[in-house]
């Protein structure tokens, strides 16, 4: 079985970015570029299961510029076996790139696809959910653990106050959540192996799909800042200051 | 305009981040709510102040909320509806945007500002911008932070319930089981005051230091990823941009230092108080009121001083 890995290339997760003085957007020119955490955890899962046996190939995807072979070199240093980069001018909505990975698992023919839960950049949290929606698939979002067994993924997914448990039936869609894996590291003799294994490059508007945005972006603005507080010295200080100047208790 | 609203439930309640969905949705609109599993539930969200009805998703397939039965259901009943709403937990966001690729739309996740029928404000880059975007979608299928909008009144509505009719989509999925942590405090995400731990509380058991705190506040306990992930405390209980967001009235942060993921997760609570012996961490830059010291001598004072 081979698996899909579906993987952005965004703002490092330490850097606070800044909004752009024309608020059009978030000034990333010139950042630390880095791959989105929760693909690192979706890659890690898949590598996981080829090393067990339950899969025979990793292949990992990105969409977009083409600094983003990077991320798909890191991915390979992790243990992916290839990588297909689909050129896009700019960030594309989940909407798009669902469609465009829907056409890449019509060519790949996947067992399962493993994504990241959301991309720490638009924060979207939608890409797996919309794939498994336009293949009819099933998905198993917000990934603690995953067993495959008997043609199935048993998936055990965080909801609001505790853990689910459900039964997928393969081809299905995964998208992992932060306490599914540790990921690795990648060794230098494996970033150096990473170089040799193929990436293949492909054009968006040759996959026929409409890429165009749906949500046109009116502006972006700072949120408001919070006024500076204050130090104090003693618990009895604070408990009299949240009694009668901030009142909430 | 009438918007259709999915409602998460527990034991027969309606979740307070849903009555906060509802509240968003009056403002589109005429709204309708989506109930899927037991009738109980069905007849609670019959009595939201502003729900004018309510459908029951009765069939034994919607009666655990797998999203490939009721995002199917939800696109049947589409046609009738401007807007599709949930709140953004894990229902919402797990049914929602599956619903919205089958609609071939683009969904608008985690609003916390509606400028009108097409445009909502939503934070991006863990909080740290917010974008006001514009839907060009005939429908919009949103999920609302319930922390940004008052919930709607749970009593005083009188709404008619109905049974919808069950759609057939892809059998694919099964559920097995659900693992509900069974806590006698409020619930983190509708708590009036979030007592939270991080790191600093350096064991599963030292993290028990906060119990008598909350117990004296009637607080919800809280915590950073890396207490989550130290193993000090149940996974639900992380607050951040991957966890939960809290907007309480009064947010106590113990040994935390504020990383931006944690600051996502509570930056708009009313007042934040940080207890933490470095005085250089960043949770200062937002707090209120902070005190510098050792947290497991100032816990305890804190405890003592609410008594008096």
């Amino acid at each position: 079985m081979k698996i899909l890995v579906p993987v952005k290339r965004v703002v490092d997760y330490n850097i606070k970015p800044r909004v752009k003085a024309d608020g059009s957007g978030v000034e990333t020119a010139g950042l630390k570029m880095s791959m989105n955490p929760f693909d690192e955890i979706a890659v890690e899962e898949a590598v996981r299961l080829r090393e067990k046996g339950a899969a025979s190939e990793v292949v990992v995807v990105s969409i977009g510029v083409q600094q983003a072979q990077d991320t798909l070199r890191t991915a390979m240093a992790m243990g992916a076996d290839r990588a297909i980069l689909v050129l896009s001018d700019e960030s594309p909505e989940p909407l798009a790139v669902a469609k465009v990975l829907a056409k890449l698992v019509e060519k790949e023919q996947p067992g399962l696809v493993i994504l990241g839960k959301q991309a720490i950049d638009d924060d979207m949290n939608a890409t797996g959910q919309m794939l498994a929606g336009l293949l009819g698939w099933a998905q198993g979002t917000f990934a603690s653990k995953v067993e495959l067994a008997d043609g199935r993924a048993l998936v055990s997914r965080e909801i609001d106050g505790g853990t689910e448990d459900v039964s997928l039936a393969l081809p299905a869609i995964i998208t992992a959540d932060l306490r599914l894996n540790e990921p690795r590291y990648a060794s230098l003799p494996n970033i150096m192996k990473a170089k040799k294994k193929p990436l293949e490059t492909l054009q968006a508007a040759d996959l026929g799909v409409d890429m165009a945005p749906r949500l046109t972006i009116v502006s972006v603005a700072e949120p408001a800042e919070r006024s500076a507080g204050v130090k104090l010295a003693s618990a009895a200080e604070l408990v009299e200051k949240l009694r009668n100047e901030a009142k909430v208790i | 305009m009438t918007a259709l609203v999915l409602l998460d439930h527990e034991g027969g309640r309606i979740r307070k981040a849903a009555l906060s969905a509802v509240a968003a949705a009056t403002r589109l609109g005429d709204v309708h709510v989506l109930v899927a599993g037991d009738a109980a539930a069905a007849q609670a969200a019959a009595a939201i102040a502003g729900v004018s009805r309510v459908l029951h998703a009765a069939d034994a397939r919607y009666a655990h909320e797998l999203a490939e039965p009721l995002a199917a259901l939800i696109v049947s009943l589409a046609p009738g509806y401007d807007h599709i709403v949930a709140a953004a937990g894990a229902l919402g966001k797990n049914v929602l945007p599956r619903a919205a690729a089958l609609l071939d739309v683009q969904p608008i996740p985690d609003v916390v500002g509606i400028e009108g029928a097409d445009t909502f404000v939503r934070p991006i880059y863990a909080g740290n911008a917010l974008a006001t975007v514009r839907s060009a979608d005939a429908k919009k299928v949103l999920t609302v932070r319930s922390a940004a909008f008052d919930a709607a009144p749970a009593e005083g509505g009188s709404a008619p319930v109905e049974v919808v009719a069950p759609v057939d989509g892809a059998d694919v999925s099964r559920f097995e089981a659900i693992h509900l942590s069974d806590s006698e405090r409020p619930d983190l995400e509708s708590a009036r005051v979030v007592v939270s731990g991080g790191r600093g509380m350096q064991s599963e058991e030292k993290f028990h230091a906060l119990d008598p705190l909350a117990d004296a506040l009637g607080a919800a306990i809280g915590a950073s990823r890396a207490a989550v992930d130290s193993g000090f405390v149940a996974n639900e209980c992380q607050v951040g941009q991957t966890g939960k967001i809290v907007a309480p009235e009064l947010y106590m942060a113990f040994g935390i230092s504020g990383a931006i993921q944690h600051l996502a997760g509570m930056k708009d609570s009313r007042v934040i108080v940080a207890v933490n012996k470095d005085p250089e961490a960043p949770i200062f830059q937002v707090a209120d009121y902070g005190i510098v010291g050792d947290l497991f001598e100032i816990v305890p004072q804190l405890a003592d001083a609410l008594k008096k």
